[in-house]
């Protein structure tokens, strides 16, 4: 066993018995993000020099007696995440150059506890894309076949995870950016309820839809990730004044009593028959653990992408305004005026998917278009949240697949923006109704490409569906599964 | 036809995009088959359903008008393309 496939709870264990030290751990994952980047440009930026010196820091503050539970431990951030004085790009060539002089709130808390940053990660820009194939920085590699992608928008973050450049990883998910790279990668992806954790300084997409969460190896650091970085913030004044449970307490052993609701409209048409396969033998496993299956139904599944596009792409095009070349980011210098500037400035920066989310969403908002587009939207909106609170009135999780087929190939899907939207189907419902979900390994395909199961809890039960999560990955062997890289 | 070339171009204008022809004649097919799609939503009937802004029920977020520490002028423009005395500098806006 090599340092870099210990797992987040592995790695504490070694380091609270000094068996290891923060400087060693980091320096192996170092070395392993510069053997595998190469083939795989998961990581934008890799924080060598900070890196070293913060465990270092974690080192004394051990030596100190002074551990929390992330300390020492070597944690990598989708680049989306502003990092005090550590370029953030959001994978645009807009941002390329920009130096955050602030952290966000989830960075801050994690270095808080003195967890080491090894790195930003790759990610469509401005997470807008399914693929990572939108970024200004080049796409990124699935760590199980190279030829394929690891999903998107948080797809250095999964690929990161599946090939141990770093133990944990950050991501943000709108409408199934940690979840779908989880599942396309074979990882572990959390997305807690909106309102969990706060949005602090992290480069805003759709405002009402966004949320942070942790990419792990398994379950139980999934849990560690997500007491690290939830709870209220006074900086995000949409963060929720809850108490935050103890996650860890939440794992225990079987799914005794537990009510699973399948959504029918999840297992129909579309739906690749490996993934169909292995969604029901986790089925057949919770069954055995001793949950009890209902079949459910969420009856506007089908307008959820529709919906999402309008909403998504309406709040893009109102958050995206403020690249306009005058306190950060690129400017485009030839300009005659002011318009002229910003025209040109948004034109050389933006890439073409982001470009046409702007495009999108400004129409669907213009006068004449606001109540036929967004208002119609935010009406469905209500029946989609509305399906998922009468289904909690009978079940306590519910189990689907996270994406209808596994990762395809590089440049498949490139050139039909509306294809490549319906790979989200099964996520973005979730992002809509505003509640949590996670994506767990749950088999490959044929040819080897894995396969992730879905669990969606009530909102701010994350405890629910980790505990529930944790009882089929000890019943189950998926997760320990490597890629070879 | 769901729009047209004439409404993408408006739009550019809106969203302060400087498009080319050839930008505008793909963005014009790309967004006609998206909008033919979301087209969809028109078929439930939503009289009377009120529509939602954010997921989780919120409430307006008082805080106390007190002074705290933010950032440093330098802080504040270090990023910025082009500054001076302070501010940051553009193209003259009033000739």
């Amino acid at each position: 066993m090599t340092i870099y496939d210990l797992t987040l709870a592995e790695l504490r264990d070694r380091l609270d018995r000094r068996e290891l030290s923060a400087s060693e751990v980091t320096g192996a994952y170092l070395e392993r993000i510069a053997a595998t980047n190469p083939k795989l440009n998961s990581f934008i930026t890799v924080c060598a020099e900070t890196a070293t010196a913060e465990a270092e820091a974690a080192d004394r503050a051990i030596s100190a007696g002074e551990t929390a539970p992330l300390t020492g431990l070597p944690i990598a951030a989708k680049d989306i995440f502003n990092t005090a004085g550590v370029r953030t790009t959001c994978g645009s060539k807009i941002l390329g150059n920009y130096i955050p002089p602030y952290d966000a709130t989830a960075i801050a808390r994690i270095k808080a506890q003195k967890a080491v940053i090894v790195g930003k990660l790759n990610m469509d820009e401005f997470a807008m894309g399914s693929s990572n194939e939108n970024s200004a920085f080049g796409a990124v590699c699935n760590p199980w076949k190279l030829s394929h992608v690891p999903g998107g928008s948080s797809g250095g973050s999964a690929a990161c995870i599946a090939a141990c450049q770093a133990a944990a990883a950050l991501g943000t998910d709108t409408g199934g950016s940690i979840r779908q790279p989880a599942a396309y990668c074979s990882v572990v992806g959390l997305k807690p309820t909106y309102g969990r954790v706060s949005r602090y300084g992290v480069v805003a997409y759709a405002s009402s839809l966004d949320q942070v969460g942790p990419l792990t190896r398994d379950v139980r650091d999934s849990a560690l990730m997500l007491q690290a970085i939830a709870g209220y913030d006074p900086a995000d004044s949409t963060s929720v004044n809850t108490p935050v449970p103890d996650y860890q307490a939440a794992l225990a052993g079987d799914l005794k009593g537990l009510r699973i609701g399948l959504p029918q409209e999840y297992f129909i048409a579309g739906l690749d028959d490996d993934v169909r396969t292995a969604v029901e033998e986790a089925t057949a496993t919770c069954r055995d653990l001793g949950a009890e299956m209902i079949e459910v139904s969420l009856p506007h599944t089908a307008y959820a992408v529709a919906c999402y596009y309008l909403i998504a792409t309406a709040e893009a095009s109102s958050n995206l305004a403020r690249y306009d070349g005058v306190r950060y980011g690129l400017r485009a210098d030839q300009a005659e005026n002011l318009i002229d500037m910003y025209m040109q400035s948004r034109a050389a920066g933006f890439g073409p998917e982001v470009k046409r989310r702007i495009m999108l969403g400004t129409y669907a908002l213009s006068s004449g278009y606001y109540d036929a587009y967004y208002l119609k939207a935010q009406k469905v909106r209500t029946l989609i949240r509305q399906d998922f609170l009468d289904a909690f009135e009978k079940v306590d999780v519910l189990l689907t697949p996270v994406a209808p087929t596994p990762a395809f190939a590089i440049g498949e899907k490139v050139n039909d923006p509306l294809q490549m939207y319906l790979s989200d189907i099964y996520t973005i419902p979730v992002n809509l109704a505003g509640t949590c979900a996670m994506s767990l390994p749950c088999g490959f395909s044929a040819d080897g490409l894995p396969i992730g199961l879905q669990l969606i809890g009530k909102p701010f039960e994350e405890a629910t569906i980790l505990g529930t999560a944790y009882a089929f990955e000890q019943a189950t062997t998926w997760h320990e599964r490597k890629a070879e890289i | 036809m769901k729009i047209t070339h004439a409404e993408v171009e408006h739009v550019s204008r809106l969203a302060r995009l400087a498009l080319s022809e050839k930008e505008l004649d793909s963005l014009t097919g790309e967004m006609d088959a998206i909008l033919g799609y979301v087209e969809q939503l028109n078929s439930l009937n939503t009289e009377g359903i009120v529509p939602t802004a954010h997921a989780v029920p919120m409430e307006n977020a008082f805080r106390a008008d007190e002074v705290k520490p933010g950032f440093t002028p330098e802080q504040a423009l270090s990023n910025a393309p082009d500054a001076v005395e302070n501010a940051f500098r553009v193209r003259r806006v009033i000739e």
